[in-house]
């Protein structure tokens, strides 16, 4: 694994056309995720998070771009990996900690753990662990979205973000869902964050024509693009055009989004598969540091200060989320354990005979 | 009242549901045109339009998943699974998602979807179009599981399942979809999920069963000597067990013979004799009978019979246990 080149010259830039404010907000938003990560890989390691850990740091650049390229009410979907996602899409840190500590605060009180985010407000469906198995629910999302704009009358045209990783695209399930969205044409974008790595056998061992992945999307007549997702702003050019279409037209898309993480596959990775000089050459054009040439040197609109603030508050923000996390309650028993079963749950439904319901959950 | 087959009551009852709620979508193989492989959705493109009753490629994970989607924003969708043997292929779109949403999101979102299969033997089929995979779903906490026998309690329950805001497996047993007739009410009207039938009262013992199978035990009962007084229980629902109505009856009784045609071990048949012994154990005169499927893969037709519980084997069993 190399790093890919960036394709978009700098003249055809469409996010130039954005303001230094939102860019400064990528730049936050991506810091953040990297800070938030670094801070669980912490506090994983002083076994305060429970199960499993998959890092995200590395491939900010996928979330951050796509996200803010798409409206607050388009519906996002996505795998185990997806503590970016969620504070891209507006989860607070303190959320998302409590849920990897298992505390009552977090997104779902605490009972789902690192790999299952949700956040209904806004419009973060998971979260899945099941490789691949999220694919036809992002069918399901388009579909059901599709209508209630053109059937029921009552919402607007959206776009459904579906993201997996390069080594779901081995799944039955996917090329079901592929099918399903063409067949339909449904409003869904197949995002494969391609880090290289299927868990630790590198993309040119799991998947057959590993260096041409649209041809798969392609060959269910899915507009199918590549781009490199290891630069935001290249991220955000060329995927927001995909995403206003696929909205405007209904119909779906698919983005082989080239990347590469940071850490191992999760938090017991050996990584006996990659070596630390292909590790090095990729962190030598790091995404976050990239914007932030762009923003200190081409555009002049964050200063060294400005930035070391940034970074000092991110910071503040982080650890006062490892602290709330740390103080909050863990779910109670008596009222957690067996709620939240069913919506209408009766006597002799197991497991909850004695059925309680559950405090609200604090995020939804 | 209308006399109607097992298949024409579900299908009133979707026209019924489809019609007060335009958020209820069918999916599901050759739903569309040809009106499913058993033609319970016969009729319904025609009437609802192709977007409502969506022909899905033959793709089981992707039609649940989808469906499970679907349901996440908001739909209310009705897929159907063409056999039992083919939940297979979307057992981790039910149980790893369907069921688990509403835990995995602590309430937030909760997955109101019914899910059709026909289910169980009796129709010349093999295996895989002839299984009753009841219990494995049963094990599975997030869903409800309905298998009606009759034309007036399908369409009642289904009904209800499609209302419920929970998951609910509605296995319909293709061996009684055309097997007779009875008057259904044109008007709507619900059954409750949960709520077991008692078919005919009786003091000597009582026989717990469902589905097709309820049919093979009237038979039964019909070969019975006459001051034989049985009580046949037809649970309808069988995720939640309806354990008061068992129980009711057994501490009248005495006596439990539970019958299915899934295989014995680990069947729903341990299931309930063991909430028989829980609640009834000092009313019980004999042990809990099982009759059963047996151990074995479903045999193709020629021995389908054989692998059945019948009349025959009911009786014997009912007979053991008042001999006890």
């Amino acid at each position: 694994m190399t790093p890919a080149t960036t394709k978009t010259t700098k003249n055809d830039r469409r996010s130039d056309d954005l303001s230094n404010e939102t860019l400064i907000g990528w730049l936050r938003d991506m810091q953040l995720i990297r800070e938030f990560e670094s801070r669980t890989m912490q506090a994983y390691q002083q076994a305060k998070i429970g199960g499993f850990c998959h890092i995200y740091s590395g491939q900010e650049a996928c979330a951050v771009g796509t996200i803010n390229s798409v409206e607050k009410s388009d519906p996002v979907v996505t795998a185990y990996r997806d503590h970016g996602h969620a504070l891209a899409r507006g989860m607070s840190a303190e959320a998302c900690m409590a849920e990897m500590f298992g505390k009552i605060t977090g997104c779902a009180k605490g009972k789902g753990g690192s790999m299952h985010m949700f956040d209904r407000p806004n419009n973060l469906y998971g979260g899945h662990g099941i490789v691949g198995a999220q694919t036809p629910l992002g069918a399901g999302l388009a579909f059901g979205a599709r209508y209630e704009w053109e059937v029921l009358g009552t919402g607007t045209k959206k776009v459904c973000l579906c993201y997996l990783g390069d080594g779901a695209i081995d799944q039955g399930a996917f090329h079901e869902a592929l099918n399903l969205a063409a067949l339909y044409s449904l409003p869904v974008i197949y995002i494969i964050e391609n880090n290289g790595y299927s868990m630790g056998t590198a993309i040119h061992r799991h998947t057959a024509n590993a260096d041409n992945l649209i041809a798969r999307g392609k060959s269910y007549g899915i507009e199918s693009i590549e781009i490199d997702g290891f630069d935001v702003r290249n991220v955000y050019d060329a995927f927001k055009p995909l995403a206003d279409d696929c909205r405007d037209m209904q119909r779906p898309g698919f983005v082989d989004l080239k990347t590469y993480r940071y850490q191992g596959h999760s938090m017991s990775d050996p990584q006996k598969y990659r070596t630390k000089d292909e590790v090095a050459d990729w962190k030598s054009r790091d995404p976050i540091a990239s914007l932030l040439h762009h923003l200190m040197n081409e555009r002049e609109c964050i200063s060294e200060d400005a930035w070391s603030t940034m970074e000092d508050e991110i910071k503040t923000v982080v650890r006062e989320a490892v602290e709330a996390a740390e103080a909050a309650p863990i779910p109670d028993v008596d009222t957690e354990l067996a709620s939240d079963v069913y919506a209408l749950p009766m006597d002799n439904l197991s497991p909850s005979e004695d059925y309680k319901h559950g405090l609200k959950n604090p995020l939804m | 009242m209308a006399n109607l087959t097992l298949v024409q009551a579900i299908n009133l009852a979707l026209v019924q549901e489809m019609e007060a709620d335009e958020s209820v979508v069918l999916l599901g193989e050759d739903v569309g045109l040809n009106g499913g492989v058993f033609r319970v959705t016969e009729g319904l493109a025609q009437r609802f339009g192709d977007h409502r009753v969506q022909n899905t490629p033959l793709d089981e994970s992707g039609i649940l998943g989808a469906a499970v989607g679907l349901a996440i924003a908001g739909m209310k969708p009705v897929p159907e699974i063409q056999f039992e043997g083919f939940l297979g292929p979307a057992y981790d779109q039910i149980v790893n998602h369907a069921a688990r949403f509403r835990n995995r999101t602590r309430g937030a979102i909760t997955i109101p979807m019914t899910l059709r299969v026909p289910v169980g033997g009796g129709i010349h089929a093999p295996e895989l179009h002839s299984d009753s995979p009841e219990a494995i779903y049963t094990h599975s906490p997030g869903l409800k599981i309905v298998m009606p026998c009759t034309p007036y309690d399908a369409k009642g329950l289904l009904i209800s399942a499609i209302r419920d805001p929970d998951p609910v497996i509605f296995f319909e047993p293709k061996r009684v979809y055309r097997a007779y007739r009875e008057e259904v009410p044109e008007d709507e009207y619900t059954i409750p999920i949960g709520q077991a039938k008692v078919v005919s009262e009786g003091d000597d013992l009582t026989v717990v069963t469902w589905g097709a199978s309820v049919f093979q035990c009237l038979e039964a009962l019909d070969g019975l000597p006459e001051d034989v007084s049985v009580e046949l229980i037809d649970l309808r629902t069988i995720d939640p067990i309806d354990t008061d109505t068992i129980a009711a009856s057994v501490e009248k009784t005495g006596r439990c013979v539970v019958v299915h045609e899934a295989p014995m071990t680990a069947g729903l048949g341990a299931e309930i004799s063991a909430r028989v012994q829980e609640r009834c154990f000092l009313h019980l005169q004999a042990p809990v009978q099982r009759v059963t499927g047996f151990d074995t893969i479903m045999p193709y037709y020629k021995l389908e019979l054989e692998y059945m519980p019948d009349a025959n084997r009911i009786g014997k069993g009912i007979r053991e246990c008042l001999a006890y």
